[in-house]
């Protein structure tokens, strides 16, 4: 019988063939070389690699790297106290503070961050001082320095986006949850800071360290203001040795560096707060 | 006085009269089970007794107190959420779907009320916790988290955080409904003994047979009105309202 032969045939030592993936080895072929030719026409490009070190340690670079970090720690913190604020507030009961939040997210969200930073450093030209009438009066090119523009522009634009994260997080956490903590006598405050946002964070998280990531590389949007981050370091350097791209370079060192420590450090954010 | 006293509670949600004027009374210690179809709003006038949801017409007292308001000078003043807060102190709920802290162990879900709502220290509340979770048979699961814990287990951690508060009044809504059906004997284990221990409880309920045993009181409700009402073996065994009649024909 037929069956008779095929079990037959299987109980013979029959010598395997493996599924060959003869793809897999072009493919990776094909990207080894491309990253070997891409290395190779590095090393011949007129790049003055040895003088690389030296601006990356640069005084004025690490004057910039400060200035960056600062400028990234306080807009990203500050859009995270406002962007807690609009949210409650989206989510309030009170519809003017619900449309507020609308319009404050729909303005802030909607414009260019470059736009945002050139309207605020250029305040003085339509408003020559900041006032409350009857508590203080100040000239607005005072207050209005470089940094300061460059804090509203992306801290105002991240909150809108911080907004939105912190209400997908509060709107995750089960219903049941406030009912459980109401049930034991909680005010709405301590059922937010105990029960709704340690909850929260599982989904804030994420969001909130992808975009402070975005906002270390949007810093340099203050270099048109002339702010010393690190791009216009970088200009401030090559404009005396016309070293562009290896000053360029260092600064894209720099970044990479600030960038792959914030992924660092949210990974363990996450781990804290990770489920149960 | 009675310890809950509610009279023409009405509750609508949008066009629907969820409640049509409830009226009930429960004594001090005295354990009444609200049975009936579902939607006949015994969970909702539950959830109204705790002020989750808020009534349009009536009143609860609890204890004397207006539910939900301040009484002064021959008026009712209605609470802020964090007065309404101070309210719900005394009044014990557990909910169908547990709803445990998830970020919690099971100890730190019953110190919470005690340690964030009393400003109670630590080191007494634990104790007291740890007691507690002996109570519900779960002293081995203090460190666990809800997730690690089985329905039934959830259910008892949910107990315990209620009794944690030392309340005047326990509210149970449909605490066995979400359980699969060899986890519901050691729950209502739990509520039998809190009622010989002489708890006063409201519980809405489908396990008739635990109204029978542990109630001594059974209120029947069907579209948000009282049909029925009186001891387990008057409305359980000799019910006079067909409506009663036909839901116990098909429970039973």
């Amino acid at each position: 019988m037929a069956s008779d032969t095929r079990m037959n045939d299987v109980r013979e030592d029959l010598v395997v063939v493996p599924l060959s993936h003869p793809w897999r080895w072009i493919s990776g072929a094909v990207i080894v070389l491309v990253l070997a030719g891409l290395g190779w026409s590095m090393s011949e490009a007129q790049i003055q690699w040895e003088d690389v070190p030296g601006f990356f340690t640069h005084p004025v670079m690490l004057e910039g790297l400060l200035n960056t970090i600062v400028l990234a720690l306080a807009a990203q913190g500050g859009a995270i106290v406002l962007g807690v604020v609009v949210a409650l507030m989206r989510l309030s009961a009170n519809p003017v503070a619900r449309w507020f939040a609308v319009g404050y997210i729909w303005l802030f969200r909607g414009l260019p961050v470059l736009l945002q930073i050139l309207i605020w450093f250029n305040l003085a030209l339509v408003f020559q001082n900041i006032s409350i009438p009857g508590l203080f009066s100040v000239p607005t090119n005072v207050v209005m320095t470089a940094f300061v523009a460059a804090l509203l522009g992306l801290g105002l634009n991240e909150s809108a986006y911080m907004a939105e994260i912190v209400r997908a997080g509060l709107s995750s956490v089960d219903e049941g949850q406030t009912e459980a903590a109401k049930s034991i006598g909680m005010t709405p405050l301590t059922t937010l800071r105990r029960v709704v946002l340690p909850q929260a964070m599982r989904v804030i998280i994420p969001p909130t360290g992808n975009n402070f990531i975005n906002m270390i590389k949007g810093t340099s949007m203050a270099s048109v203001i002339a702010f010393t981050e690190l791009i216009h370091a970088a200009n401030n350097i090559s404009s005396r040795n016309l070293e562009i791209m290896e000053t360029l370079f260092a600064a894209a060192a720099w970044y990479l560096v600030m960038v792959s420590l914030a992924s660092i450090g949210q990974h363990y954010l996450e781990r804290a707060y990770g489920p149960r | 006085m009675a310890l809950v006293e509610a009279i023409g509670v009405r509750k609508s949600f949008g066009h629907t009269e969820v409640l049509k004027g409830i009226d009930l009374e429960v004594e001090r210690g005295e354990v009444v089970c609200l049975l009936g179809p579902s939607g006949a709003g015994k969970s909702t006038f539950l959830r109204c007794v705790n002020h989750l949801e808020t009534i349009d017409a009536g009143r609860i007292w609890v204890d004397g107190v207006p539910v939900g308001f301040r009484a002064a000078g021959g008026k009712l003043y209605e609470l802020r959420e964090r007065d309404a807060a101070r309210q719900r102190r005394d009044v014990g709920m557990v909910f169908q779907r547990f709803n445990l802290f998830p970020h919690r162990t099971a100890l730190e879900n019953i110190m919470e009320g005690p340690v964030q709502v009393l400003g109670r220290r630590k080191a007494e509340v634990g104790a007291e916790a740890l007691a507690l979770l002996e109570r519900v048979g779960l002293a081995e699961k203090a460190g666990s988290y809800p997730a690690q814990l089985s329905g039934g287990q959830q259910q008892r951690v949910a107990i315990a955080r209620a009794l944690a508060m030392k309340p005047k009044l326990m509210l149970f809504d449909e605490p066995t409904s979400a359980l699969d059906p060899e986890l519901v004997g050691e729950v209502l284990d739990v509520m039998t003994s809190l009622a010989r221990d002489g708890m006063t409880m409201i519980v809405v309920t489908h396990e008739i047979g635990f109204a029978r045993s542990v109630a001594d009181r059974v209120v029947f409700l069907v579209d948000g009105a009282v049909v029925e009402s009186g001891t387990p073996s008057d409305v359980l065994d000799n019910p006079q309202q067909p409506r009663t009649q036909q839901f116990l024909a098909k429970v039973l």
